[in-house]
């Protein structure tokens, strides 16, 4: 019997070409997972490591945003649109009340479309520093995590400042904003950026060139242009892939025909793609900030026109019509005439497009949100079937799947 | 608006735009007839360049005016021309237990759309897949339609009753 000295454990050139009988393994991962984020249930079915077939589920997080909608008035509606993508509520608020606009016919006051830009571009920071940080987390990157995190309070803060909540902000009001921005906010803003570009910095030197963070990511989770196209496909993760559509750039809204701003294209297609896109657009997203603070006019934020915006306090309080106004658009809603329309903003997952019909009673009649990340998990799929199991994570994480807007 | 995409539609597929019209903002819209969709969807991705494909959904028309009513739904479609910077908007009108022809096999995304609008509209998609989106597959009815109540809660574990929620803890002097 031969020693344990003796034994030589290199493998034979046989013993690794043996054909082992395996059966195909099905396993679940999610709905809560520590390695994904957001409530998924994805049904895999692996021969080894390689992933054969994979069933995204999703659902868990349904909230009857749609039907919630049709039975309250337009502007009730505004609260439930924080919870579609919880990661970059402004854009969400702003971009259905510029739908709600848009069917109406108005023209918002030009220092609110400003500020709705700025509030967009931070929550796009917001959005993206989260991406990039919850990536590093869970390829193991701990302390990119806490940078980006760190940056992304400071935001918080901000939002905070100038919405009263921290997430759920409900900003905005049809035709305009419901208040100014807070005094001395602004430099508060310049301050934070400088941080922020800091720390955003710190998260990208700790990534970008970072060889076990570019070996799992680069090359991984690819799409091809057709593929992204056909599955529907938009915002970073198709201009990953190299295709130049920006909501903004092509159809520009709020004061971006305005402003000087690149968007930045990728052309690789897979998760290093995406994640380096969201860094680029951080520092895009930092330049309008500035941009749109200092040509920002002064002036109202809010249209005076009450049948649409509530009268201010002292008018309902001192004047008949002032009461009348209020009680109409609190009792009534704001009137929608009937119609339908199709509108979209860039948000910082994509195209956020709406479908809004009214058939001018004072409610929706029909809401629908075109979210970026239902179309983007629908091919997440096709990204990770033939791939490695460990390759899903990254894949998971740069498409940014947000339960929220997702499940509605 | 630029309506080159329904321009060609009814240039090359004469029968298969029924009627055409524009909404408040002046963008245009169309509406196909029902068992065109999978041939209108084949021509614009394969012929016009609409490869990106955006969003679908559908409206209940039951609760509409009354000349607005039949067909009951109307199944939406946007599809996008990135070159030509178009957007498209497409409706097809069914009754309920009409199929559409399915167009997942030419767009991939609208697999999930079809799947959507078949959980909360109960639109059958012929060649789809008949599979709930985001409600439970033990979920009765389809809950986005005009008729299915707003509180119609279909709990699969029994919920405690909701009187005491305004009350607060505390027996309020109920048990005294």
């Amino acid at each position: 019997m031969a020693s344990f000295d003796d034994y030589d454990p290199t493998p034979r050139e046989d013993e690794l070409e043996a054909h082992l009988q395996t059966r195909n393994m099905v396993i679940n991962l999610g709905p809560s997972h520590p390695a994904t984020h957001g409530t998924v249930r994805l049904r895999l079915e692996l021969d080894g490591e390689t992933i054969i077939k994979m069933d995204t589920e999703v659902g868990f997080l349904h909230r009857g945003f749609q039907k919630s909608c049709e039975n309250v008035t337009w502007t009730q509606c505004l609260p439930y649109t924080d919870r579609l993508d919880y990661v970059a509520p402004l854009q969400n608020n702003f971009g259905f009340l510029t739908a709600v606009e848009t069917l109406i016919g108005l023209e918002i006051p030009e220092r609110a479309k400003f500020i709705r830009v700025i509030g967009a571009e931070l929550h796009r920071i917001f959005s993206h520093l989260t991406t990039a940080g919850a990536l590093a987390l869970e390829l193991g990157g701990f302390s990119a995590f806490l940078y980006a995190i760190e940056a992304r309070e400071l935001i918080t803060d901000r939002i905070t400042e100038l919405t009263g909540a921290r997430l759920t902000t409900s900003y905005g009001r049809i035709g305009g904003l419901n208040r100014d921005l807070p005094s001395g906010w602004a430099e508060k803003v310049e301050k934070t950026l400088t941080k922020i570009a800091e720390l955003a910095g710190e998260v990208d030197a700790l990534l970008s060139r970072n060889r076990i963070f570019t070996d799992r990511t680069r090359g991984t989770g690819v799409i091809s242009k057709d593929d992204a196209l056909d599955f529907g496909f938009t915002g970073p993760c198709l201009r990953a892939c190299g295709v130049d559509y920006d909501v903004r750039k092509a159809k520009p809204y709020w004061a971006y025909d305005q402003l000087d701003f690149q968007v930045p294209l990728g052309n690789n297609g897979d998760n290093f793609d995406r994640y380096f896109l969201r860094v680029l657009e951080i520092r895009e997203s930092m330049k309008l900030i500035r941009q749109a603070f200092e040509k920002m006019p002064e002036g109202p934020v809010l249209i005076d026109d009450w049948r649409v915006a509530l009268p201010p306090k002292e008018k309902v309080y001192g004047s008949i019509e002032g009461v009348i106004a209020h009680f109409k658009l609190v009792m009534e809603g704001v009137p929608v005439p009937p119609g339908e329309l199709w509108h979209s903003t860039e948000s910082a997952n994509g195209e956020l497009g709406w479908y809004l019909r009214s058939d001018g009673s004072g409610r929706p009649y029909k809401v629908h949100v075109r979210a970026p990340g239902f179309q983007l998990l629908s091919g997440i799929a096709r990204m990770c079937e033939g791939r490695m199991l460990a390759d899903l994570v990254p894949t998971f994480d740069t498409i940014n799947m947000i339960g929220g807007e997702v499940e509605q | 608006m630029s309506t080159f995409a329904l321009d060609q539609i009814q240039a090359q597929l004469p029968q298969a735009l029924v009627q055409r019209y524009e909404d408040r903002t002046g963008a245009p819209w169309g509406v196909v007839g029902r068992e065109s969709m999978a041939l209108v969807a084949q021509l614009l991705k394969q012929k016009l360049g609409f490869r990106l494909f955006l969003s679908m959904d559908a409206v209940d028309r039951l609760q509409l005016a009354p000349e607005e009513q039949h067909p009951r739904f109307e199944v939406l479609y946007f599809f996008r021309n990135l070159e030509r910077g178009e957007h498209l908007r497409l409706k097809v009108r069914v009754d309920d237990g009409e199929e559409i022809p399915s167009i997942a096999k030419i767009y991939q995304g609208a697999a999930w759309a079809e799947r959507f609008v078949w959980d909360f509209y109960g639109v059958v998609f012929s060649g789809g897949e008949k599979r709930r989106m985001l409600m439970y597959e033990e979920f009765v009815g389809h809950a986005l339609r005009k008729d299915y109540p707003l509180r119609g809660r279909q709990g699969l574990i029994p919920e405690r009753p909701l009187e005491d929620l305004y009350r607060g803890p505390g027996t309020n002097g109920a048990d005294e």
